[in-house]
């Protein structure tokens, strides 16, 4: 791979490229900041792949143009900021309850309430605990570089057709907004975009006559009515959840011999690794766990590295990710803390002290 | 479908002149003694019947009594949150061009909570028809108040009757789809009388026919009973969609962009 096949964009835009290249075919979403470069690139980008492009009323049109385009087994995706997220959850409730795949793209900003449109990890439970209303998981993954912004599109996709749910991506305005060097190739071992409309083929709305004689009407719906019926389907829902557990996805660094680990996702993970390294250069015994999955959220990774060891969670945010990591380590482990709040940018200096504090604290 | 075929099947010396449609099925509805739905349901399924194209067609769902129309229509169909099919039938649209789709939705789904989707769909010129049902009431929650109930009408949210000065007055929904330039066709019929029910059926074949002519939205209210919310029999249930609808929400078509000699004749 030589330097020519890289190209400087933002976060958002690798967010465009990515989700075309990986075999997006339509776009419904509603402007709003951090994250407009995303339909003002794919405005151009997806109607020369051949697909539809729509700027929505409102970001509840949006959600509901992509359940629409998502029953008919087509790759559709949309993008909003914390706000525009918050009015799509009905939406992802229905797409949750009606097995219909969907990507939605999540570039938050500080809340809650109109807040800002700066940094924050704010927008955490309502990606990774429903969010909408009823008994439904969206799988969550955070990108925490402009470079993970376009590989992510792949695997995205892929999970949401495999799992037939909606899958969010977790970015925020410093990730959508970084502009760094990506290679616009698809990462080793992804999915051809065609195998997205063949796994649809068993389930998809098209008209019965695109199946063949003698087949029957098809229905996506969530609505269960009959005693025992709704119960079923929760249960099918919770075995899917399950079983999603499968696609946790971490990364770790010099955790095996740390005295404390820092877990830390997202633009903040990025952040915090800088200051692990500088401490390590200086001979502090500390690690980095970064889930790159929020849900399912790798809590058997995590618990693997507990033993001996005591954690600090840096988030941006007023303790959020804190209640999943208090839960993976289950008492085994001391669990801190270190706010960051919402609409600040921080760097890694002022990571430092709350890691020294935190080690200090063991004795 | 296949032994109403064989059922219906004419003998050497009979002529076929009426047959089972296949697009509705035998099911027996949910719907209340003297509620239209059924009417609506067989002019629709009778439409796409007739032109053949009930195998590419996909029925975006809405909630309300219409909520389970795909109970009994034999074609795909999905479901949308309450209000927002026209937002959904939009994705479907775009997803499968070739597709013919339509929403079918109530006043409440229509005209109050999803009116945004509704108008919208229909100023982009989405190509898909969307199927009004106005009955001046919300049917499955128990009677309350709709967007479309009558000045005076007295609901289970009105129960001094709907005036101008708290709630407003009844929305009339075709005149407005009547104004955006993404509309093709838009016309109020009735399923009161049979003369009216005949007219229902050509106004949906002409709003398909302009879907399938990719010329746009096209958008046709019915005027529909609700004997139950309305506390009248099936008869004076039609009486009142005769006697005291109709003066509000007038019939006819109020836009037809492959008819000139529609232009700004009623609206």
């Amino acid at each position: 791979m030589s330097e020519a096949d890289r190209v400087l964009i933002k976060g958002n835009e690798a967010v465009a490229f990515g989700a075309v290249d990986a075999g997006c075919r339509c776009y419904f979403g509603y402007p709003i900041t951090p994250q407009n470069e995303v339909p003002e690139l794919l405005s151009s980008l997806i109607p020369e792949n051949g697909g539809a492009f729509v700027q929505a009323e409102s970001e509840v049109g949006a959600i509901n143009m992509l359940l629409g385009a998502g029953a008919c087994g087509v790759a559709a995706m949309t993008s909003s900021s914390s706000c525009g997220i918050s009015l799509m959850q009905e939406g992802i409730s229905y797409m949750a309850g009606s097995h219909i795949p969907g990507v939605i793209i999540n570039m938050s900003r500080g809340g809650p309430g109109l807040g800002d449109i700066g940094p924050s990890q704010g927008d955490y439970f309502q990606a990774v605990k429903g969010g909408g209303h009823g008994d439904h998981r969206n799988l969550v993954l955070a990108p925490s570089s402009a470079q993970e912004c376009y590989d992510f599109m792949f695997r995205a996709f892929a999970l949401a057709f495999a799992w037939q749910n909606p899958v969010m991506i977790l970015g925020d305005a410093i990730v959508a907004q970084i502009k760094e060097p990506v290679r616009r190739v698809p990462p080793a071992g992804t999915h051809k975009p065609e195998a997205m409309s063949d796994l649809a083929r068993a389930w998809r709305i098209e008209g019965f006559g695109g199946r063949g004689q003698n087949a029957v009407p098809r229905l996506l719906k969530s609505v269960y009515l009959v005693e025992g019926a709704l119960a079923d389907r929760n249960r099918l829902l919770l075995q899917k959840y399950t079983d999603m557990r499968r696609e946790a996805l971490f990364d770790s660094e010099y955790t095996d011999d740390a005295e404390l680990v820092v877990v830390a996702f997202g633009s903040i993970a990025r952040i915090a690794r800088s200051a692990v390294r500088r401490l390590r250069a200086e001979g502090r015994k500390v690690g980095l766990f970064r889930p790159v999955s929020l849900y399912p959220f790798p809590e058997e990774a995590l618990r693997s590295r507990a033993r001996g060891r005591r954690f600090l969670v840096i988030e941006q945010n007023t303790g959020q990710m804190l209640e999943d990591v208090r839960l993976a380590l289950n008492g085994v482990s001391s669990v801190l803390w270190h706010g960051v709040m919402p609409g600040l940018f921080i760097g890694a200096s002022e990571l430092i002290d709350p890691i020294l504090q935190a080690v200090k604290e063991k004795s | 479908m296949s032994q109403t075929d064989k059922r219906l099947r004419p003998r050497n010396d009979e002529k076929l002149v009426f047959d089972a449609n296949p697009v509705l099925n035998e099911r027996v509805t949910h719907y209340c003694p003297g509620c239209h739905h059924g009417i609506a349901h067989r002019l629709v399924s009778e439409v796409l019947h007739d032109l053949g194209v009930a195998d590419k067609t996909i029925l975006v769902a809405s909630v309300g009594c219409a909520a389970f129309t795909y109970d009994y229509l034999n074609v795909d169909s999905v479901e949308a949150p309450h209000g927002r099919a026209c937002a959904v039938a939009t994705g479907v649209r775009r997803a499968r061009p070739d597709a013919v789709v339509f929403t079918y939705q109530g006043d409440g789904d229509m005209a109050a909570i999803g009116i945004g989707e509704s108008l919208h769909a229909a100023n982009r010129g989405e190509k898909i028809t969307a199927v009004f049902i106005n009955n001046t009431v919300y049917g499955m929650t128990g009677g309350q108040m709709a967007p479309t109930t009558l000045l005076g009408q007295k609901t289970t949210t009105s129960k001094q009757g709907r005036s101008l000065s708290n709630e407003g007055g009844p929305i009339r929904l075709a005149e407005i789809m009547a104004q955006l330039q993404g509309v093709t066709y838009s016309a109020r019929c009735a399923l009161d009388s049979v003369k009216h029910v005949r007219e229902a059926k050509k106004a949906v074949r002409v709003a398909f026919d302009a879907q399938i002519a990719g010329l746009g939205f096209s958008f046709v209210e019915l005027l529909s009973g609700c004997p139950t919310n309305w506390h009248l029999d099936p008869v004076a249930a039609n009486k009142r969609i005769a006697n005291d609808m109709i003066p509000v929400f007038p019939l006819g078509v109020f836009k037809d962009v492959a008819d000139e000699s529609v232009e700004g004749k009623n609206v």
